[in-house]
């Protein structure tokens, strides 16, 4: 009798989940107000189905879940959106990078209707004019601190440093320009040829080459102490073995 | 890498597998102390000076391990001298042990245990055993030779724990009116700061290699900024300047957190990459989290008639990391 009525239980709970899965995914998309053609209008419904419970109706912001989004432009919106991180599930959460949750369509609506309110452009990055090594420079100065000096990433008090493999240039001129979560703004500090130059060096992580010899993750001196020592031990124990042996003669 | 590996692996069963026939060979009980090795007198007296001669360059690395921790103490070549020392005392000692010293194969039979001739022979394979060694002395010398220059170089790291440390820790190149530059050497002003950014600065025309030499400007809006009253005025326009030397280990603390929206993440924060100290911003940089004991202490600033930034005194605190005597200061 328990058992039935346990498993009634679950079959409700089952139906729920479902329904509020299908709710949930509901706005990703699939309302085409306003014909396809991507423009501020069709953004701002969207932007009222998905974004109002913490930006606000009029994206001024919610006291306590979001900040007012008049004024950030253009240039956070794409940033936010094309990378995943927005929408949230709970205001609290750290925006990480995941798969985006609109079409490239229903982003660009959202983009234009944000940038209405004025605000930074989307900026312009050009990784084949910066230069390499300014960019390692620049990277190992301001950067490599919290994203490790090829970008794996890492951890800063209370926040994730994301890996930067998957970054494209104008991701990495847009997070120099915003500063997203609790990263600083470097937006004053470097110019464009060095933002150029960083987002060349970015790139160019994702395919280092290794001098000398194995990469092992380029997570740093931890793993590459761990195999050394394998090496080392086994040599050791051959050395051990010889000094041990009877003279022949 | 494979290869190497490979290489490893065959060497490894080379060396363990080929010894094993040779025994089985042997009668057991039919070798008497007759087995023993014969001394070879010519090889000998030639081994026994690749011994002294290996034995006199430990002692050589040793010394130039001392001479370099005073005259350039480049720790690659600092490593090299002393690991090398340490290698050339190993290969004496092997080759001594396996080629000078005699080896036998003795087996003592039971019966006979007592017999006076038995002893007499065990009496003669005693006196034997140093006769293969012509010149004990000068081996002696040398091992001691070794020995001395080894301790050499061991004592002088034990300068490093000296008071040289503690000028160093009270130095720093700051000076009233000196003012903050950036690592490129220009000039940093207050137009080149706002909330949310972090520049390191270093004093003009002064040395960055000291461990006081480099800071940490941060701008905190003035509402939130909570000093001391006397050291609010070292930071105009909410323009604050910290040491950027961990208290805790000395790393530079190169991480800054700043919330894009407050409510929803951690305070404004800098932090140390090393053992990830916590220090908040607008509270004079009083530890919030990690091991350090201590906050970051502060320099004063003002802005200068071209908005540059200027040192305005010293440091509120002792700058560097906690060893007994400064943790709590």
């Amino acid at each position: 009798m328990r058992r039935r009525a346990a498993l009634g239980l679950a079959a409700v709970f089952a139906v729920v989940a479902a329904a509020a899965l299908a709710l949930a995914g509901a706005p990703a998309g699939s309302q085409e107000p306003g014909g396809g053609a991507p423009s501020a209008e069709r953004g701002r419904v969207l932007f009222q189905d998905s974004c109002s419970s913490c930006h606000g109706l009029d994206a001024r912001g919610v006291r306590g879940r979001g900040p007012s989004l008049r004024g950030v432009g253009e240039q956070s919106a794409d940033f936010y959106l094309r990378t995943g991180r927005m929408p949230l599930d709970q205001p609290d959460d750290q925006p990480m990078r995941t798969k985006p949750q609109f079409s490239d369509d229903d982003i660009r609506s959202l983009v234009a209707y944000v940038g209405s309110f004025g605000g930074p452009v989307i900026p312009e990055v050009h990784p084949e004019r910066g230069s390499l090594s300014t960019g390692l420079r620049e990277f190992t100065e301001n950067c490599a601190g919290c994203h490790q000096v090829v970008g794996e990433g890492g951890i800063t008090g209370q926040g994730v440093a994301p890996d930067l493999a998957p970054v494209s240039p104008v991701d990495v001129a847009e997070a120099v320009h915003i500063g997203p979560y609790v990263m600083p703004r470097f937006s004053k500090e470097l110019d464009q040829h060095e933002i150029d130059s960083i987002a060349r060096y970015v790139q160019y992580t994702k395919h280092p080459q290794d001098e000398g010899g194995w990469g092992l993750g380029h997570v740093g001196p931890i793993p590459e102490g761990m195999v050394a020592w394998l090496l080392a031990g086994a040599v050791l124990l051959l050395v051990i073995r010889l000094i041990g042996e009877r003279a022949s003669g | 890498m494979r290869r190497l590996a490979v290489w490893l692996i065959l060497a490894w069963a080379w060396l363990f597998g080929r010894r094993k026939p040779e025994e089985e060979k042997r009668e057991p009980g039919k070798e008497g102390p007759a087995a023993r090795v014969e001394f070879d007198v010519g090889s000998t007296r030639r081994l026994e000076n690749v011994v002294i001669v290996v034995l006199l360059l430990t002692a050589a690395a040793g010394i130039a391990f001392a001479v370099l921790y005073v005259a350039y103490p480049d720790t690659q070549l600092l490593g090299a001298t002393l690991g090398g020392a340490l290698a050339a005392l190993a290969l004496a000692a092997v080759v001594a042990g396996k080629r000078l010293v005699p080896q036998e194969t003795a087996i003592e039979e039971r019966e006979g245990f007592g017999d006076p001739d038995e002893r007499e022979q065990v009496g003669e394979l005693l006196t034997e055993a140093g006769e293969g060694v012509s010149r004990r002395g000068l081996l002696l010398g040398a091992a001691g030779t070794a020995g001395a220059g080894l301790g050499v170089a061991l004592a002088f790291p034990l300068a490093s724990l000296g008071p040289n440390v503690d000028d160093e820790v009270r130095r720093t190149p700051w000076r009233a009116g000196r003012r903050v530059v950036d690592s490129k050497g220009e000039p940093i002003t207050a137009d080149r700061i706002e909330p949310g950014m972090f520049l390191t600065g270093f004093p003009e025309g002064a040395s960055r290699q000291e461990l006081g030499a480099s800071i940490v400007i941060v701008q905190v809006p003035l509402d939130e900024l909570e000093l001391p009253p006397e050291r609010m005025a070292g930071a105009p326009e909410g323009i604050v300047a910290y040491s950027k030397i961990c208290t805790h280990a000395a790393c530079a603390v190169s991480m800054y957190r700043h919330p894009k929206y407050e409510p929803t993440a951690p305070r404004a924060a800098l932090v140390c990459p090393c053992h990830y100290s916590t220090f908040d911003v607008a509270k004079g940089a009083e530890v919030i989290f990690g091991p350090a004991a201590r906050p970051l202490p502060q320099l004063p600033l003002r802005v200068g008639a071209r908005r540059e930034l200027i040192c305005a005194g010293g440091y509120s605190g002792q700058i560097g990391p906690s060893y007994p005597g400064v943790r709590k200061q």
